[in-house]
């Protein structure tokens, strides 16, 4: 549907017009707003699906003994909770919010491609119900870990099928809204808006988009090797018939750790609009977070070995990745003082988004402090597949961008629903996940050192009172994830009517249309000085 | 409630032991100055405290300053943590060398050169099943028990090399700052040095199915007395457990080591009632491949099935392979009445 030149009245919703309406609008949508606020909920759908596995592991490791599942189902959970808050959760989230606020933060009246669009989201629905349906079939869900090493790969039923198929589907999904958002980002700026004047939100998803483009194929050769040497008499994982395990791990990591920033870069953004906003102050050093993420986007495809520093890798090989991904610690650091500076002599004021944006950026430091830590390879082969990497990770992974994607929510809510949500409510939201978090995953940190594997449904007695504590924590930070969702329906129901700019100290073009945004902005497009 | 590594009992884990300790503390007070400025930051720049915000927004000569000094740091911490790799790799010269073989889900040792070259075992969980089923009280050493411990001299080097034969699994003995892949059809080591006696316990780190909690490495350090005196034993006992391999069995004679093999070998997929965990594990209690000819069964037992996550036993001796035969099909309701000889395993063979 094309904009129709002249028209520039925005409060003007025409969208029923010539849209049908119920269930068949969401199914036939090419509205970028719909498509986002698809994306987003589909995520905390299935937030809430890996979640409850997360639970059910946490559940199983509450005391030493089997209690609640037995281990196959235990490693079918551990694989299923990996892949499903990854590919399921994290990444549409992020996708989401790209499909909402890009083309309003540049002016665009939609996303380049509207109708790849509409196919990028429904392809999401089916790799879930492939996913979480694995786990009905004869033999189970995947259990070989989210990271599906081969020959363990092999051996499992056809719950790995399914496994792999959902990992095509949900590839040629990200692949397929990358190239819109690489298109968009490129071609339908407002006139005036330069590179080096977007928003920095939109240059992390730019750089991201194009981190997915490139590794996501490799995932996919990755799973289509092993479909093959289960079904077709390939090997290229089996040494027996030439072929060898750890190319596997190889292949995949190359896709595995760019995937790591392709989850972290956005949620960069998201704090690099927040944080400004609440501070009202400039973020500082621009241009400098721009060459900072870029430098990392391009570190983070020379590093991939650091995860497989026990496989037994020639000793330069381990000194190359070693020193490389120490390397990295250098643009991260640079962002975080940037941050840092940001606030600094601003006139704070602490709502919801910017706790959950502090509360970001002191985690996810502690997160990047502990991977500075794991890459000396001496250290990490002490600490590799313990719960000091699982801790590690979630640090990244919960704190880091998780709580982003919460500051980013509550940020843009009264944009998207046009009311302002309960501050109240949404400050408990913060609180509770902060220290129940801390509860989960700090003490996760003490259990990898003393030398507990990860990925075990049982455990010696030495383990028991961190784990205790641990599984509390979970279930805390599991129910508190509630009060988003309470939060979230009360805005949709009612509330203080949102102004066009809720936040004073908001930058922005997706502050200059009304509250809630209409369903098409930006037929013609604004002119930025 | 320990908060650190464990303690190390080797030269080299006492290095990472402190190169660990030290990037934390390096990282904790980089983590304490940054966010002592954000704090400052949070409780004095605080629109409800009247503060006004500034306007800068960048300074070139600050964000030089740092990115050049982290590139120092992280220079001064490169150097110590490459000394260390380099010493963890040196596995030239060791006094002992001895294959570690992980199978889903046990391990196997095999002593190749050095003193008490030619022992050879497996390593099987000890903990009994009712203490993991919660039937009965653990015991200190839960889960990290097992029958035949991995025996070494104190102060001598020992070369582990690993591999495995399925799936990837990892030998781990945290006191002693060891961790190595052990990857089906490859090769790799690495070694240590214990520079005390005593009991060391660790864990299979690379997930590998099903049991993978359960297939623990304990490593027991002795004198080098102690050592010579347990190699003559242990050697004494293989040469009396060796089988003459033309010997004409019956079922009774069978039977019951088969059960023994069975339930160190099997009963973690097949059960000890022989009812499986279908569909990954079938049962073996009226399965037609027990009941059927059998070359069939000795097949699978030797060769695996490809696809599944039954593994080739070709590893054990035939007499082994034939008792365990003839228990499965001489127990629950199987009655064939048959014995498997060892000479027939020995012929599937070639």
């Amino acid at each position: 549907m094309a904009a129709i030149p002249g028209g520039a009245d925005h409060s003007h919703d025409h969208s029923h017009d010539h849209h049908p309406s119920g269930l068949m609008r969401w199914v036939t949508t090419t509205n970028h707003k719909d498509i986002g606020s698809m994306y987003l909920w589909f995520s905390f759908a299935m937030f809430i699906v890996g979640g409850i596995m997360a639970l059910v592991i946490r559940a199983e490791l509450f005391q030493p003994g089997l209690q609640v599942v037995d281990p196959d189902r235990f490693n079918q959970m551990t694989t299923l909770h990996g892949l499903i808050m990854v590919f399921g959760a994290i990444m549409p989230a992020f996708v989401g919010f790209a499909n909402w606020m890009l083309p309003l933060m540049i002016g665009a009246s939609d996303m380049a491609f509207a109708r790849m669009n509409n196919w990028s989201f429904w392809l999401l629905p089916p790799a879930a119900i492939l996913l979480t349906g694995s786990l009905l079939v004869p033999g189970g869900a995947a259990a070989s870990g989210w990271t599906l090493y081969p020959p363990l790969t092999v051996q499992m039923g056809i719950g790995m099928d399914m496994a792999i198929f959902a990992v095509h589907i949900l590839g040629i999904s990200s692949i397929m809204g990358s190239i819109n958002i690489v298109t968009t980002i490129l071609n339908m700026r407002a006139p005036g808006m330069t590179l080096m004047k977007m928003p920095l939100f939109c240059w992390t998803w730019l750089i991201t988009a194009y981190l997915v483009i490139a590794v996501m194929p490799v995932l996919a050769g990755a799973v289509t090797m092993i479909l093959t040497d289960r079904h077709f008499g390939t090997s290229f994982f089996n040494a027996a018939g030439g072929g060898d395990p750890v190319l596997y791990q190889h292949i995949f990591w190359f896709f595995g750790h760019p995937e790591v920033y392709i989850i972290a870069i956005p949620a960069f953004g998201v704090v690099s609009q927040v944080i400004p906003a609440f501070s009202r102050k400039p973020l500082f050093g621009y241009a400098s977070m721009v060459y900072a993420t870029s430098s990392i986007a391009i570190l983070s495809f020379i590093v991939w070995a650091h995860h497989m520093y026990t496989v037994g890798m020639p000793v330069a090989g381990q000194l190359y990745f070693m020193f490389a991904t120490m390397l990295i610690a250098v643009p991260t650091g640079v962002k975080v003082f940037n941050w840092v500076a940001t606030m600094w002599r601003g006139s704070l004021t602490f709502e919801t988004p910017m706790l959950f944006s502090i509360g970001f950026l002191f985690l996810f430091t502690l997160g990047g402090f502990s991977g500075l830590v794991l890459s000396m390879t001496a250290v990490d082969v002490q600490l590799h597949d313990s719960y000091y990497v699982v801790a590690h990770f979630h640090y990244v992974m919960v704190a880091g961008a998780l709580f982003s994607a919460y500051a980013g929510a509550y940020y843009w809510l009264p944009k998207w629903t046009g009311h302002m949500y309960d501050e109240k409510l949404g400050k408990l939201h913060f609180w509770l996940s902060l220290i129940f978090f801390n509860m989960t995953f700090f003490v996760q940190h003490f259990l990898g050192l003393a030398g507990m594997p990860r990925r075990i449904p049982d455990y010696s007695l030495q383990f028991a009172e961190f784990n205790k504590i641990s599984s509390i924590g979970a279930f805390g930070f599991g129910l508190s994830q509630l009060v988003f969702l309470v939060v979230v329906l009360k805005c949709l129901k009612g509330g203080e009517k949102a102004s066009a700019k809720p936040w004073d100290g908001a930058e922005g073009l997706e502050w200059t249309v009304p509250s809630p945004a209409p369903h098409h902005t930006f037929e013609v497009p604004p002119v930025v000085k | 409630m320990r908060l650190n590594l464990q303690e190390p009992i080797t030269e080299l884990g006492h290095k990472v032991y402190d190169l660990h300790l030290l990037m934390t503390i390096v990282c904790g007070v980089i983590f304490v100055a940054v966010f002592g400025v954000m704090f400052w930051s949070v409780f004095v720049h605080r629109k409800s405290a009247g503060h006004k915000a500034a306007t800068f927004h960048e300074s070139t000569t600050v964000e030089i300053l740092w990115t050049i000094v982290p590139v120092f740091i992280l220079l001064g911490m490169a150097w110590p943590a490459t000394k260390t790799i380099l010493a963890m790799r040196d596995t030239s010269n060791p006094d002992i060398t001895i294959k570690a073989t992980g199978y889903q889900w046990k391990w196997g040792y095999d002593y190749l050169k050095g003193a008490g070259e030619g022992i050879s075992f497996t390593s099987n969980l000890s903990t009994p099943q009712p203490q993991i089923r919660n039937e009965a009280a653990k015991g200190t050493d839960y889960l990290l028990e097992v029958d035949n411990e991995l025996v070494v001299p104190v102060g001598k080097k020992v070369r582990i090399l690993t591999t495995a034969n399925d799936v990837i699994h990892a030998w781990w003995v945290p006191a002693l700052a060891v961790k190595q892949d052990a990857i089906p059809g490859f090769i790799r080591d690495t070694w240590f040095r214990a520079e005390k006696t005593g009991t060391f316990r660790g864990q299979c780190a690379e997930l590998c199915g099903k049991d993978h909690g359960y297939m623990p490495i304990v490593v027991k350090v002795v004198t080098e007395e102690e050592y010579a005196a347990w190699t003559e034993k242990k050697k004494a006992e293989q040469a009396a457990a060796a089988d003459d391999p033309n010997k004409m069995y019956t079922v009774e004679e069978l039977a019951p080591r088969g059960e023994k093999i069975f339930a160190a070998n099997c009963a973690a997929c097949h059960q000890a009632n022989g009812q499986g965990l279908p569909p990954a594990f079938p049962a073996l209690d009226g399965s037609k491949v027990v009941l059927g000819p059998q070359d069939g069964q000795i097949d699978v037992l030797l060769h695996g099935r490809q696809g599944t996550a039954m593994a080739s036993f070709k590893h054990m001796s035939d007499t082994d392979i034939a008792a365990v035969i003839t228990y499965t099909r001489n127990s629950w309701s199987n009655k064939t009445g048959e014995v498997v000889q060892p000479s027939d395993i020995k012929m599937a063979r070639e």
